[in-house]
């Protein structure tokens, strides 16, 4: 029965990571309704000119504050030069853009840093906790309980700066109709600009916790395969939907390979989150904290 | 109008040129990575190979015939692999061989590059029975093959338990990438595992690996004496950080050759202190042909790798070491087709075929101890089988064994029953060695 816990504990652990990534995501479809393709390679770009900065004798602050300008930078400029021409444009231009976007930043952030592999030293350990470990026998590393706790400041942050100020209803007045939201005196630009500022800082978290744990390379930009079936299962435009789908999804991926992928010759965990995703898509297509949608016929 | 002409004539004298030049010079293709989730690895190894390439030419080419490369950005991708080979393969007079350093390309030009009758080499990857010469005799896997490796890593855990014997009993894990690069090995694991008596535990990791947590778990729960990793890419630090995490000890983690670089070893940080890999060459400058690529070739600005740093680490010195045996192909081709001329592809399969470096040649090379003596030959397209185990300090790789084999002659055996079993279903009839000099 420990094993099976400490299974568990470890799937939500991976969880929380899967949330972080699956935040960015949220963000973009709450302002736009956009499943924005380029996540990924934001968390690759905020990553890696993070280390890059770190090489040039920068302090880990300082790197951290100029990396974050730099986030902002970029948010706002896909604002002006990718999404403001696409106002009034159908969805699926605005998602293809982003699959033009993911392209290009892959490329500059390889062009300005280059394409070796870094490590990424957050000073936090990564090791079993020996108080833990002694009266448990179950392995838990202080990395996981620390990003958990990140996790869980940025969800509240978020949760507060979208619920408290007015930019949740505009955004979901942007995110339904352009035009309309213009047309009342809905700052898009601004809202935009806003929110993809606010996901290139998502981007700079996710980025520097998986960097640590995976190394600061260009697999950073397959996390974002992570998210989507946290994003089904949790709901395209929900925060704690964001969170609760990815401890399921972390979770239930790790029992199942442990306990179900041995009689089955291993290997299901890619594909199993998809399939749990497709059951949920089957019972409640908006996600577990996703909106309804209702429309006039 | 005049300057259309103008451009029309310059256009001209420079395709004129450009196949003059490519008459007195021998053309390589190569495939190379140098974006994408890859990149660091292909940037290291086409590197060391074109900064061989470069020392060659400054010291006059092969006998008087300088190398002519051209770089394709394949992306580690098969189809994009594919594509460039076809681009290529035509240019500059034809290519004398091809090197995709990637497995999924090379099984996409095993039957292309027969067809088309140009020389593949696969140094340390790909399908080990194509060492065998009878049935694959476009294909070179140089140096060892990965059913030698893993027989090699058996013979290591061996001699760390006290004599292969000494593994009647234990547990082994196997982690591998859940591919046909990772599957490859277990044909042999699987029969020496019966042969000497230890349990394997197979666990697949799917690409590309980036959580392992589930596969380190159940390493736990089993808790094996040794854990092999077949890794590659992101997979590795992954690896190494996750058996950290989880509490297994790095020193008994035994990579494949692909797990035993710098990009793998940098992003686990501490977790990677005393882990141990196989590797096929060794890393470092202090070979006589590193430190001449230093001097001549850096110290003239005609360097390929832009991080300094970089030369001398385990995927340069592989680019490096492909580099030799390559040139030393062509340069016994040239000892018998005729010295100083250009070779064809057929010309410079022979010479692969007829690869002698001894330990006094690489010595003359400068290379003595950056890999292992190989001798080629018609039915062996391999030629040494030898590994040496290496262990990351949390700096560098320290040497633990010299270059040192497996079981050969059982490898040896399983290779030409697999390569008949391809003959057989391919409807090859196997080339008659013994009529060929």
């Amino acid at each position: 029965m420990g094993f099976f816990f400490e299974v568990l504990i470890a799937g939500l652990l991976s969880g929380v990571m899967y949330s972080l990534v699956a935040l960015g995501f949220v963000l973009i479809y709450k302002a736009s309704g956009v499943f924005n393709f380029a996540q990924g390679s934001l968390v690759f770009f905020a990553a890696l000119t993070f280390v890059g900065l770190m090489e040039h004798h920068l302090s880990f602050g300082v790197a951290l504050v100029v990396t974050l300008l730099v986030m902002i930078a970029v948010g706002l400029a896909i604002e002006r030069f990718v999404l403001r021409p696409l106002v009034n444009q159908p969805q699926i231009s605005l998602f293809m853009a982003t699959i033009g976007l993911s392209f290009f930043i892959e490329g500059l952030a390889q062009l300005v840093w280059g394409a070796s592999v870094r490590g990424l030293d957050l000073g936090i350990q990564d090791e079993p906790i020996a108080w833990i470990s002694d009266r448990t026998g179950i392995n838990i590393s202080k990395f996981d309980l620390m990003a958990a706790g990140i996790a869980a400041v940025l969800v509240i942050a978020l949760a507060l700066f979208f619920n408290r100020t007015r930019i949740v209803r505009a955004l979901r007045a942007v995110a339904d109709d352009h035009q309309a939201a213009l047309a009342v005196g809905i700052p898009l630009q601004q809202i935009w600009a806003i929110v993809w500022a606010v996901a290139g800082f998502v981007a700079l978290v996710t980025g520097l916790l998986w960097g640590a744990r995976n190394g600061v390379q260009f697999a950073l930009t397959f996390v974002a395969l992570k998210a989507l079936p946290v994003l089904i299962l949790g709901g395209f435009e929900s925060i704690p939907g964001a969170i609760v789908g990815g401890l399921i999804i972390g979770a239930t991926e790790k029992l199942a390979e442990v306990f179900v992928g041995p009689y089955v010759g291993g290997g299901i965990e890619g594909w199993f989150p998809y399939v749990l995703a497709l059951m949920f898509l089957l019972v409640r297509p908006e996600g577990l904290f996703g909106e309804k949608i209702i429309r006039r016929i | 109008m005049k300057w259309f002409l103008r451009v029309l004539v310059g256009i001209a004298l420079a395709a004129a040129a450009s196949v003059a030049t490519a008459q007195g010079e021998q053309f390589i293709p190569l495939l190379s990575y140098r974006v994408g989730p890859y990149a660091a690895g292909g940037s290291g190894y086409f590197g060391g190979a074109i900064d061989y390439f470069t020392l060659v030419n400054m010291n006059g080419g092969i006998n008087g015939v300088k190398i002519l490369w051209e770089e394709c950005e394949t992306e580690y991708n098969a189809a994009r692999g594919v594509e460039c080979y076809e681009r290529l393969k035509t240019r500059h007079g034809g290519a004398s061989t091809v090197e995709p350093l990637s497995t999924g390309i090379a099984y996409g030009l095993f039957e292309r590059v027969a067809q088309d009758k140009i020389p593949m080499t696969t140094n340390g990857y790909g399908l080990a029975i194509s060492a065998d010469g009878r049935v694959f005799p476009w294909v070179f896997p140089l140096g060892t093959t990965y059913w030698d490796q893993a027989a090699a890593m058996v013979a290591y855990l061996g001699q760390k338990a006290g004599g292969e014997a000494k593994l009647k009993g234990k547990k082994i894990a196997f982690l591998y990438h859940d591919s046909a690069y990772g599957k490859e090995p277990i044909p042999v694991l699987d029969a020496l595992a019966a042969r000497d008596g230890f349990t394997l535990i197979k666990i697949p990791i799917t690409p590309p690996g980036n959580t392992q947590e589930s596969q380190w778990l159940q390493v736990r729960q089993q808790n094996p004496d040794y854990a092999i990793l077949w890794g590659f890419g992101v997979m590795n630090p992954v690896a190494i950080k996750t058996a950290a995490k989880l509490g297994y000890p790095r020193d008994r983690i035994l990579g494949v050759w692909w797990a035993g670089s710098e990009e793998d070893v940098i992003p686990a940080g501490a977790a990677a202190k005393g882990y141990v890999t196989a590797a096929f060459s060794a890393g470092g400058t202090n070979f006589p042909v590193m430190q001449e690529i230093v001097k001549r070739v850096y110290g003239a600005g005609k360097g390929n790798l832009e991080d300094k740093s970089r030369i001398g680490s385990m995927y340069h010195t592989r680019g490096v070491t492909y580099g030799i045996m390559i040139v030393e192909a062509i340069r016994q081709a040239q000892a018998h087709f005729g010295k100083g001329k250009v070779m064809t592809p057929e010309q410079v399969r022979w010479g692969l075929e007829h690869i002698d470096l001894t330990e006094a040649r690489l010595k003359a090379l400068g290379a003595s101890g950056l890999f292992p003596p190989v001798k080629t030959s018609c039915a062996d397209h391999e030629g040494s089988g030898m590994v040496k185990f290496q262990q990351w300090d949390g700096k560098e790789f320290k040497t633990l064994t010299p270059f040192m084999a497996g079981d050969r002659a059982f490898v040896h055996q399983m290779v030409v029953q697999g390569a008949d079993k391809y003959a057989a279903e391919k409807k090859i009839t196997p080339r008659d060695c013994s009529k060929e000099m």
